[in-house]
């Protein structure tokens, strides 16, 4: 059968819901009184492809639309959303955010929103929806390929592609009008090796805020070489350690690190919830000298970037710590209105379906100007993480975990032995004082940061760096 | 909440299947509430639905599949095409194929009342009165509590119905509602958190006082908590670990990742896996799991299913395709991600057998062991495949049969094989949660403590 060319195969410029609507929205949503009124529109649309036990399994497509609406009324937000884009459908929704909201009154706003709305330039090259299927198997069969060639031990690799399209509409009773258009695609691969040691697996899985170009910078072979390459060199795994010990982060492993031992205690929900250990310290020193935090939701084509956030505030870099010194919390556009001041550009939400949030985006570290191969010289005895899975932080303790998915001893100032898989442990603010060195190079790593139940796509980065004291729970004795 | 009768739906997206094509379709409808209150105030509501079709095309072996948000006619006939252009780009195998009435055949469906209609006709302002009565309640009890990180309650009512082009059919609803806080206590620099919650099929299962007493002694008692240096011993998990510890050794019983050599089972059917004292089986057709339900993702019915009888591995949790190519019986395991996926493999209702003590009777016998409250990084630093198993871990000391210091910043490891067949006792304390998995007091023999 031949490809079937999507019939949205290109950028599409008509309106997801008549502006006339939205105005009508907005003032049903405000008639039994609140002090703000936001909809939300979306239509996003994906599709998946996925190669498993050397077939291609399955392709899969999806589509979603629908609006949201909240209304703010005092302390308290009602929102209702509906798949029903009809302005009757719309209103319906309207009321039940404004009966949500707990009004009692009957006013009549009126809502003055601008004729056109605000939008960024889409600088998208290719979409992903209008690139045959059957190349996008081709790069699934690469991928196996290049992985099962690193060696015998490679039992089983699976290779997943992924696109999405998400185009959204934020009206608000501030006379905010604006629409983004946002393109991500991502390619995964993990390889499982076996040996005396047992099964191990390996996975590399970049995504970039990017159309189809994603693969002129990213060979899928080298995706591919890096999982299995993980995979096989666990086969030699040690136990890893156990108890305090000085930590090497390569430049993009551990800006996950950041993520969870400082990023979600810097966002203002959990701070006007005195749920973060860093409620109160701005302007004080919370981390060593040298270390500069900044989430930046523009930074380049990396997977937590966008044009505007999901309230329709422009994205733009936040400086959180500056050499050591907390600077702000990131901000969305509810909690700012209340406090204010302007939003940071921080407001996320999964899906239409559900309430924005304070998230980050992209957050990174800046490099220092320590080489990154002195750093390790200069560590008698270590563990250096070369890839994470993932982590966790409980904000109002500051404690956090992240699992070491790739890791080597340090000994004698050399990489030696390769570590099983295991999970390191700090408190955020002693581990932020803990930073003794910071390399001059960076790399960045994309990953899914979940909160209260929504997954948002964010990124990373961080130069190399040592943390002189962390609690690795391995098993050696 | 749409009024589109959603078997007939799905009769018409089967009934749409040509010469030599199968079709499957899955609609799913929610009706929620989402309800928060922080600091004595309602600070969020949501009333709202979710709709969605899922559809599934199998032509010549290939198969596709697509999804839509919405049960609008006309984005439905979309939904099929797309998912007749996918199977036309996928790979045969002769092992797809949807559920037959054979396999229907294989069980009876059990026969669960899983829906409450008592819980539609609660009105809002009722639920907002027991979130506010639970927010204050946390707060009054005990001074030591400084707060109340967010007090929430929610429900749901939700309806799935399975049709494909063999004359399959299976239609199922259910409620569910479960309310929780989060408490914040401790003085100066010091804080300590926990958690309390309870879940049900209709309102008055939940009991505010309750959920608060129980946010407040798990908050307290970690007040003072250090890190310990580090050893080994005897591991003791609450009810909420032995579930979460289940939810990561839950995929060793998949005959999909058997069959594609990814199961630490693999090749171990007859074998010890355990201690002899451990029993585990998936069992839907228990209505007191909240994963109960009558039929699987694929429209076979569910039944219970042995899966470790006095230490040794009975077998593999299978769909229809992994039973195909394994030659072996479904056993009604299909699992769906909502309307979004096709139907995998996967537990339901997943739970060790209860043993003779209870949770105090266990502690006041043991003379040295670390009990875990909760644990953190369970995804991070746990691995269904190698079997690696290290996560964070909060909990309380015990000492000569009572417990002693609270003990944060530490890590607890061993490796899943290790920790079965390690395990001593199992609690009689069987707690049903959220989910696809039940919790138990459970304890380790010996796990490695990272510490100081």
């Amino acid at each position: 059968m031949e490809p079937v060319t999507d019939r949205l195969a290109t950028s599409d410029a008509s309106p997801l819901v008549p502006r006339e609507a939205l105005d009508a929205v907005l003032v049903a949503a405000l008639r039994s009184g609140g002090e703000f009124a936001e909809v939300f529109v979306e239509d996003r649309r994906s599709g998946s492809a996925r190669l498993d036990d050397r077939r291609v399994e399955e392709l899969v497509s999806g589509r979603e639309r629908g609006a949201g609406i909240r209304v703010v009324n005092g302390d308290t937000v009602g929102f209702a959303h509906t798949a029903d884009l009809t302005v009757s459908g719309l209103e319906h929704a309207a009321a039940a955010a404004a009966a949500a909201a707990r009004g009692a009154g009957t006013a009549t706003r009126t809502i003055a929103l601008p004729d056109a709305p605000r939008a960024p330039d889409n600088d998208v090259i290719v979409f992903p929806d209008t690139v045959a299927k059957s190349r996008k198997i081709e790069l699934l069969r690469q991928a196996d390929d290049a992985a099962r060639s690193e060696g015998d031990a490679i039992r089983s690799v699976s290779a997943s592609y992924a696109e999405a399209r998400r185009r959204i509409v934020v009206a608000n009773s501030d006379g905010l009008y604006a629409t983004d258009e946002r393109v991500r695609t991502r390619f995964a691969v993990q390889a499982v090796a076996a040996g005396d040691t047992g099964m191990h697996t390996g996975l590399e899985a970049p995504g970039r805020t990017m159309g189809f170009e994603f693969f002129d910078e990213f060979a899928v072979a080298d995706i591919a070489r890096k999982a299995a390459t993980q995979a096989l060199t666990l086969v030699e795994s040690v136990p890893a350690p156990s108890g305090k010990v000085p930590v090497v982060l390569r430049r993009g492993a551990g800006g996950v690190l950041f993520h969870e031992a400082c990023g979600h205690g810097l966002e203002a929900d959990l701070i006007q919830r005195d749920a973060s250990v860093f409620v109160g310290k701005v302007g004080e020193t919370v981390a060593a000298p040298g270390v500069t935090l900044i989430d930046d939701g523009t930074f380049g084509r990396e997977w937590g970037t966008f044009a505007i956030d999901d309230e329709g505030q422009p994205a733009r870099p936040n400086t959180l710590i500056d050499n050591g010194v907390l600077t702000d919390y990131m901000w969305d556009l509810v909690r700012a209105r209340k406090a204010g001041r302007a939003s940071s550009g921080n407001g996320r939400r999964e899906t239409y379906q559900v309430l924005p949030m304070v998230r980050m985006t992209n957050t990174y570290l800046a490099a220092g100007d320590a080489d990154a191969d002195a750093i390790i010289a200069d560590t008698d005895f270590g563990v250096y993480c070369v890839q994470l899975g993932g982590g966790q932080v409980n904000t109002a303790t500051g404690d956090f975990v992240f699992g070491v998915t790739e890791g080597y001893l340090i000994e004698r100032g050399r990489i030696t032995r390769p570590i099983r898989p295991a999970q390191l442990i700090g408190n955020g603010p002693a581990a932020l004082h803990d930073i003794d060195a910071i390399g001059n190079d960076f790399a960045t790593w994309t990953g899914t940061c979940g909160k209260r139940g929504q997954s948002v796509p964010v990124s990373s980065g961080q130069p190399t760096l040592r943390i002189q004291n962390l609690t690795i729970g391995g098993t050696a004795a | 909440m749409s009024d589109v009768d959603l078997l007939a739906l799905c009769r018409r997206v089967a009934a749409d299947s040509r010469p030599g094509e199968q079709i499957e379709a899955y609609g799913v409808r929610t009706s929620e509430t989402d309800l928060d209150v922080f600091d004595g105030h309602v600070e969020s509501l949501s009333v709202a639905g979710i709709d969605g079709v899922g559809v599934r095309v199998i032509v010549d072996g290939r198969q596709g599949f697509a999804w839509a948000g919405s049960l609008d006619e006309a984005v439905v006939r979309d939904t099929i095409r797309d998912a007749r252009d996918n199977a036309a780009f996928a790979e045969p195998d002769e092992h797809n194929g949807l559920a037959t009435p054979a396999d229907v055949a294989t069980a009876e469906a059990p026969d669960l009342d899983l829906w409450r209609e008592s819980l539609l006709a609660v009105d809002t302002d009722a639920k907002i009165e027991f979130t506010l009565a639970l927010d204050s309640a946390v707060r009054a009890a005990d001074q030591r509590i400084r707060g109340v990180e967010a007090a929430n309650y929610g429900d749901g009512a939700i309806e799935r119905a399975l049709v494909n082009s063999h004359g399959v059919e299976a239609y199922s609803r259910r409620t569910i509602c479960s309310a929780s806080a989060y408490a914040l206590a401790g003085e100066g620099d010091e804080t300590q958190t926990g958690y309390g919650f309870a879940a049900g099929r209709e309102f008055s299962d939940l009991d505010a006082d309750a959920i608060a007493a129980m946010a407040i002694d798990r908050t307290v008692r970690m007040l003072g908590a250090r890190q310990v240096a580090g050893r080994r011993l005897p591991v003791v998990f609450d009810p909420l670990v032995t579930a979460s510890f289940l939810g990561v050794l839950s995929a060793a019983f998949n005959a999909e990742s058997m069959l594609k050599g990814r199961s630490l089972f693999q090749d171990r059917v007859g074998e010890v896996v355990g201690a002899p004292i451990v029993q585990i089986a998936d069992d839907p057709t228990d209505p007191a799991m909240f994963g109960a339900t009558s039929h699987d993702g694929e429209g076979v019915p569910c039944r219970r299913n042995r899966l470790v009888i006095d230490g040794v591995l009975q077998g593999f949790l299978h769909n229809t395709y992994t039973a195909r190519r394994a030659g072996a019986a479904t056993t009604g395991s299909a699992a769906r991600g909502g309307f979004k996926s096709t139907p995998g493999v996967g537990v339901k209702a997943l739970s060790f057998a209860p043993g003779r003590r209870d949770q105090a009777e266990i502690i006041a016998a043991l003379d040295d062991a670390l009990y875990v409250q909760s644990v953190s990084g369970i995804h991070s630093g746990t691995n269904p495949i190698s079997g690696d198993f290290s996560v964070g871990a909060e909990g309380l000391l015990v000492r000569a049969g009572a417990f002693a210091e609270p003990v944060r910043e530490v890590t607890i490891a061993s490796t899943l094989p290790r920790m079965l067949t390690d395990i001593v006792e199992v609690g009689a304390d069987l707690v049903h949660l959220p989910g696809s998995t039940a919790g138990l007091t459970l304890v380790i023999g010996e796990m490695t403590l990272s510490g100081s």
